[in-house]
């Protein structure tokens, strides 16, 4: 995989040696130093050195997570993996490594990862600090579960080994903490077993957000489920779904659904890429309505009748698509995601996919996932419904989303810190029960002026 | 040849000899780096195991001492199929011109080492009667530059080297010489400096041209990447009454 190309320099009067940065979002952008080590000593060396520093993988977080409010230490040097005991299925890999580099590596030895975020392009250390969730999330528990321990660099330059039972309180507030603890070394995991390179996938339809809830509720069995919501459907229609369930494949289905198929066929490497500067009237209602409409058709030709989909389309459909996130064109985009309580789900989501629908310029789609308790103090899932969608940047955006943000506060919900970019500190610190725990644990270690992100100078972490 | 293929990289704590590694590891080479570093070259070393499943194995060796390099071969078993110099260093041209210790270091770490080292691989190599030398040079031995003359010169001479090695070792047909000439590679050594995306690769590109070179596809000479070639040879056309005014 290509390394990312570096952003021009943006000299600023606060910050004279710094660079442009964003998150995936494109928005906002702030001027910080980017430190690129080379190796875990290194990125230890920077943090020890610097004030206002904050640890960033991969950029994908969408907001201002991965940005220092002075410096910004990119772990994409800390790209070695360490051993790997296949009797055991752990594997030791630096904070650096992909969740790509560990399926290109794995998946054709017959391992897989059992949770695995909607992109493939994230760093082990940023799933760590965002927690981050997928498709099974309310059967299996987010990244932090298949995480035996990692090795932490905190701002005294001091290296911690922590794990549920070494450095219990520092582990837990590091999952979901979004790298205000320290900066993650290496890590070490447990992988999967699979029997192959396939998911033999259902697709159901359904008419409306309530329906859409009952078939992943009905459902909550089966180990991955997602609906993608068609978001510009209205009225009766609001919230029409197609809900995708999945299992892996056993070699039995594959020879049953696939006989002509591989088990672990190579991965094609083709990409499709998006121009710069993609225009941003491009990005409609009228094209996107266009596209969600034969989006759903395609989706709805053959419901019922189980398929076999390989991992990479199944769990990393925009991943085919280089720098997706320049569609939205300069101003860059907002992905709004919320995670509402079980028992208030239905109500809140319907009232804010109705604003969404009547406001007309959301998302070609939003995707509808069941969440179960997250791992660490800070994680974003709690036991409900999570929703998302991207919102192009404008003027009036912001005003919206607080709208919105008012009625996840008044459910007991709380935004998903790796795609906030603007949420207010009332709301935050509302969903955020967690937060005194970490507040604490930054004291003890003396985070508190070193390790500060612009997210976290925003919400004052 | 029978049983499992090996290769020795002198410089394995560097990216390109890291990325070459792991090209050789993943088709079933057993690997040694050999390096200054002992540190830098295990955690690739675990890295390449990891990664490919093939053992990897790493060895201390410094090249300027010149003088341990006969025992340092003599002490190799078995000796590899191939060998692969990865060392260079680009120093620092402007320090250099007023500071004769770093111009020689840079002329004996990119020239005389390197040089002095492969040719007791060519012996060893032409006595056991087979083998492959891999010495990665640069575009920059193809023409003296105001920014890197000190560097562009001993890879120059070190480029010319392996050239009369071939010549050499060709007549009697058992041993081959690939000289590798890299363009701009984004590893540590170019960290710092702004490299133009069109003639920039990655360090695993040139380790798939090295192995082709080697095992697939041999060659003699080749560019990294390929487009470099034509870049040098309209730079090396243009007269020097032209050439010594421009900034490139």
């Amino acid at each position: 995989m290509p390394a990312a190309a570096l952003p021009a320099p943006v000299p600023s009067a606060s910050n004279p040696g710094g660079i442009g940065l964003s998150g995936w979002g494109n928005y906002p952008k702030a001027s910080s130093e980017l430190l690129a080590p080379q190796t875990p000593t290194g990125a230890r060396d920077h943090l020890l050195a610097r004030s206002g520093v904050i640890a960033r993988g991969a950029g994908r977080a969408y907001g201002d997570a991965a940005i220092g409010t002075q410096s910004t230490i990119s772990s994409r040097g800390l790209n070695r993996m360490r051993s790997f005991d296949a009797a055991t299925a752990r594997l030791t890999v630096e904070a650096g490594v992909t969740i790509a580099d560990i399926l290109a590596v794995f998946e054709p030895r017959g391992f897989f990862l059992k949770a695995v975020p909607g992109t493939k392009f994230v760093t082990v250390g940023g799933a760590i600090a965002a927690d981050v969730h997928g498709k099974n999330h309310h059967r299996d528990g987010g990244f932090g579960t298949i995480v035996d321990s990692f090795r932490l660099a905190l701002p005294g330059g001091e290296i911690v080994t922590c794990s549920r039972s070494e450095n219990a309180a520092l582990f837990a507030a590091t999952l979901g903490g979004m790298g205000l603890t320290g900066i993650i070394l290496d890590a070490t995991l447990r992988l999967l077993p699979i029997e192959t390179a396939w998911l033999r996938q259902d697709t159901r339809v359904a008419g409306n957000l309530d329906a859409a809830i009952d078939q992943l509720e009905s459902s909550a069995s089966t180990t991955y489920s997602v609906a993608w919501i068609d978001c510009l459907a209205r009225g009766a229609a609001l919230g029409r779904s197609l809900v995708y369930l999945a299992e892996h494949a056993t070699r039995r289905d594959k020879d049953t659904l696939g006989p002509d198929l591989e088990t672990f066929p190579s991965l094609r490497t083709s990409r499709l890429a998006v121009p710069e500067l993609f225009p941003g009237w491009l990005l409609n209602r009228a094209s996107m309505r266009v596209f969600n409409e034969l989006y759903f058709r395609r989706g709805a030709a053959h419901p019922g009748t189980p398929r076999l989909v390989h991992w990479d389309p199944y769990f990393f459909p925009l991943d085919a698509i280089a720098d997706w996130n320049r569609i939205y064109g300069r101003r860059g985009f907002v992905q709004y995601q919320c995670v509402i309580p079980l028992d208030r789900a239905r109500r809140v989501l319907a009232e804010i996919l109705d604003r969404v629908s009547r406001r007309g310029d959301a998302s070609f789609l939003a995707v509808l996932k069941q969440l179960g308790e997250g791992s660490g103090s800070m994680s974003f899932p709690l036991r409900g419904y999570t929703l998302t969608m991207d919102f192009p940047v404008t003027d009036a955006l912001f005003a919206f989303l607080d709208q919105l943000d008012a009625l996840v506060v008044d459910a007991g919900g709380r935004i998903y810190l790796a795609k906030d970019a603007r949420q207010s500190r009332a709301t935050f610190e509302s969903g955020y029960p967690g937060l005194a725990a970490l507040r604490d644990i930054r004291q003890q270690i003396g985070a508190n002026s070193r390790l500060v992100s612009h997210l976290s100078a925003r919400l004052g972490i | 040849m029978t049983g499992t293929k090996s290769i020795l990289v002198i410089g394995g704590s560097s990216d390109i000899g890291h990325a070459t590694a792991l090209r050789y590891a993943r088709e079933g080479w057993r690997v040694t780096l050999a390096a200054r570093d002992i540190g830098a070259a295990q955690r690739n070393a675990d890295d390449i195991k990891t990664r490919s499943g093939t053992e990897t194995s790493v060895v201390a060796l410094d090249v300027l001492q010149t003088g341990q390099l006969g025992g340092f071969v003599a002490g190799l078993s078995p000796l590899p199929d191939t060998v692969v110099c990865v060392v260079g260093e680009l120093g620092d041209q402007s320090r250099a011109e007023t500071d004769p210790g770093l111009a020689m270091q840079i002329m004996r770490t990119n020239f005389e080492a390197p040089s002095l080292l492969l040719e007791l691989f060519a012996q060893a190599f032409a006595t056991r009667g087979s083998g492959t030398i891999v010495g990665v040079s640069s575009v920059a031995g193809d023409r003296g530059r105001a920014s890197n003359y000190y560097y562009g010169a001993a890879k120059a001479g070190f480029s010319q080297f392996l050239s009369g090695l071939r010549n050499r070792l060709a007549l009697a047909g058992k041993v081959r010489v690939v000289t590798v000439k890299p363009g701009f590679v984004r590893t540590r050594m170019t960290a710092h400096m702004k490299l133009p995306a069109p003639l920039t690769v990655q360090p695993d590109r040139v380790a798939e041209d090295i192995f082709r070179a080697d095992v697939t596809r041999p060659r003699d000479v080749i560019y990294v990447a390929r487009r470099f070639r034509l870049v040098m040879a309209i730079i090396c056309a243009l007269p020097e009454t032209i050439f010594k005014r421009m900034r490139i």
